[in-house]
């Protein structure tokens, strides 16, 4: 379903834009104007993630982002509830972005369920690989949930195959090793390995790991479908205020 | 993989995708060294010339008189090189990274006792080698980093989260994400993705192989009770491998009680029911964590037990009824450890400690012609700044007053610190 969205948006526009934000922080009020900042300024889908103490493939931003979500008194109903609200409140899909264990401890074919139930559609969990994942796998399909996975620079052929197999909405690629977060150069090597990535998969490509810039983004262009933007936008959130989020959205996508 | 490590429902490998092909080359080192019977041998030589291998068994026959029941043996873990069974976990992996043709090397640590073995087999194979440790941990175990840092490792600390060793784990595997090409993640106990908790199992088998061997040479049969202390289980996995299958042989895992029951107040994730089953760091045990799924802060004396996982093997053995799981407290560890030293000149780990303190519990009640064995799983020298802050020693304190003076007047005299 995530497919057929993007592939229409790619009608329009060549390149997508992805944003993330971790619910409740730094409140769910703030998070919340932080979500409509973004879809005015022109986001095309967005990544929620439901905060964990243990991110263990994130970078320093937004692991203080969780860590602080949690202090600031963040639950599970909390997160549901709002993802609630924001799905109702805005026009674009919504991914939920988490760890295995939040899927795990609340029940994983309810927690896919409640998603649904909640206007959620897709979910990216970097510490289930397919291999792990089979009843979180069965119910995304019995719901009609998206579940997305992860290429990197270090996936074989034969990897990303697999991964295709069991991945729907479209592929996060990965553009470096390493957590989220830190610099990536853009040069000649990344478009080898998004033609690679083609290869492997029919779905649109989101880029991740590293876009901070309009430069970026438009490296991006005509080599992945949707450019994802994680970490910096929070950065421009803790510097200058959530207000001044929107406009750099906006800077980078006109 | 081959294999994706589970025992009943625990274990599994919940790694970031980034990771899958370097667990596919460590899985098929893994795999062929065991097969190798030249491997073991070269690992079995090389803890015996560099380490102190095999360590002995000490019979304490003061203890032993002292609780006038069961007959109280001793496993010499803490005679290995740096002082604990970390050693044996560490050269076993050492020598794999070299099979892989890597040239560096991190971990994490908890007490200090795996960053130091690991510091001390960088050293000697010659790989770069960097230390992620709890902020907490660098406070309480300076010597441990003192050492570390003379060996030529860089030692992070890690101020996130709790600031302990699950905060140290996810640190290590932050930097392993990014530099897996030329580097090796020694993981420090049986604990992590598979094949971590199978792998570290098998090099920390040899205390169980040798334990076994040498009560049969010894007493011509094997013990009643065997008893070890529990953080992630690696020196318990390693002692109880060796009497596995004697089903006679009761095996009890001891754990951080702390100050006692209630979440937060101790490190118990099977002998007390605060833990739930879950998946965090790259496998799924029980965890100290709430009804969310958020892992919660643990305590222990020891910082090597202070952890909110324990071993997936364990976490079977545990379910299975196989081993036995109790927790002594801060107060029994520390009473325990001092009864030690008095009574035998022994220095145990508070870490190791936890094994003894529930030993003496239970040996009074056993008969004479009853045999238990503890393991030593290492030695306190590392521990006397908090053993002397436990029981309050003024002339431990005076001595340190008057280092931190003369520090002082050292630094004023070179126009430092004020
Ligand atoms: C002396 C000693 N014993 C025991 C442990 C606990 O680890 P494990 O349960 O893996 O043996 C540690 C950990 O640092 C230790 O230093």
């Amino acid at each position: 379903m995530l497919e057929q969205y993007i592939k229409q948006r790619l009608q329009h526009k060549d390149l997508l834009l992805m944003t993330h934000i971790v619910l409740g922080y730094p409140s769910y009020d703030d998070a919340m104007r932080l979500v409509e900042g973004m879809v005015e300024a022109g986001v095309d889908l967005m990544e929620l993630q439901i905060p964990f103490s243990e991110p263990m493939a994130d970078g320093p931003v937004i692991l203080k982002a969780n860590a602080q979500a949690l202090k600031a008194g963040a639950t599970m109903e909390k997160s549901l509830r709002m993802a609630e609200q924001i799905t109702a409140a805005f026009d674009i899909p919504f991914l939920f972005m988490t760890y295995y264990n939040i899927l795990f401890k609340y029940g994983v074919s309810d927690f896919v369920a409640k998603m649904q139930a909640i206007g959620i559609k897709g979910a990216i969990i970097p510490d289930l690989p397919p291999e792990e994942g089979s009843e979180y796998l069965q119910a995304m399909q019995k719901h009609g949930l998206d579940p997305v996975h992860i290429f990197t620079p270090n996936s074989s052929m034969a990897r990303k195959q697999q991964l295709n197999k069991h991945t729907s909405g479209f592929m996060y690629t990965v553009a470096r090793k390493g957590v989220t977060g830190k610099d990536t150069q853009f040069g000649d090597e990344l478009g080898d390995y998004l033609l690679d990535c083609r290869q492997a998969t029919d779905l649109p490509l989101a880029l991740g790991f590293g876009v901070k810039s309009k430069a970026d983004y438009e490296f991006i262009r005509g080599k992945a479908d949707v450019a994802i933007i994680g970490s910096e936008a929070i950065r421009v959130m803790e510097d200058h205020g959530v207000d001044a989020v929107g406009p750099f959205i906006r800077s980078i996508i006109t | 993989m081959q294999n994706r490590g589970y025992f009943n429902q625990f274990g599994g490998a919940f790694i970031p995708e980034i990771l899958v092909p370097t667990f596919d080359q460590l899985e098929a080192a893994y795999l062929e060294a065991k097969a190798d019977p030249a491997f073991w041998q070269e690992y079995v030589d090389l803890m015996s010339t560099y380490s102190c291998r095999a360590t002995p068994i000490t019979y304490a026959e003061n203890l032993s008189r002292h609780f006038g029941g069961a007959q109280i043996y001793i496993k010499r873990e803490d005679l290995n090189h740096t002082g604990a069974h970390k050693a044996n976990n560490v050269m076993g992996q050492g020598l794999l990274t070299k099979r892989m043709g890597k040239k560096r090397v991190i971990a994490e640590t908890g007490a200090g006792q795996h960053g130091v073995a690991t510091a001390t087999m960088a050293a000697k194979f010659g790989f770069d080698c960097t230390i992620y440790m709890g902020a907490v941990d660098v406070a309480r175990q300076r010597p441990n980093v003192f050492w570390m840092e003379q060996m030529g490792a860089t030692v992070v600390p890690v101020e996130d989260g709790s600031a302990t060793l699950k905060d140290a784990i996810n640190e290590a595997f932050r930097d392993w994400v990014t530099n897996m090409d030329d580097t090796h993640y020694v993981l420090g106990t049986a604990c992590g993705p598979y094949p971590f908790p199978e792998m570290v199992s098998w090099f920390q088998s040899i205390i169980g192989s040798e334990a076994r061997e040498q009560m049969l040479a010894r007493q011509g049969r094997l013990p009643n009770r065997v008893y070890a202390c529990v953080g992630g289980g690696s020196n318990a996995m390693g002692l109880f491998s060796g009497f596995m299958t004697d089903t006679e042989v009761e095996l009890v895992g001891v754990e951080a009680g702390g100050r006692g029951k209630g979440i937060g107040e101790h490190a118990a994730r099977l002998a007390y029911d605060d833990a739930t089953i879950g998946v965090a760091q790259g496998y799924k045990t029980y965890f100290l964590q709430n009804n969310n799924g958020q892992m919660m802060d643990t305590h222990s004396v020891s910082a090597g037990l202070d952890y909110v996982g324990v071993s997936p093997i364990l976490a079977d053995l545990h379910d299975t009824g196989r081993v036995r799981f109790e927790a002594a407290t801060d107060d029994e560890v520390v009473a325990a450890m001092q009864l030690v030293v008095q009574k035998e000149g022994l220095i145990p780990a508070l870490e190791s400690s936890h094994a003894f303190a529930q030993a003496f519990k239970e040996a009074p009640a056993m008969g004479k012609d009853e045999i238990i064995l503890i393991n030593q799983s290492g030695r306190a020298d590392k521990d006397i700044f908090t053993v002397a802050d436990a029981i309050d020693d003024p002339k431990w304190r005076e001595f340190i007053i008057t280092k931190a003076d003369q520090y002082r007047a050292r630094a004023a005299a070179e126009g430092g610190v004020e």
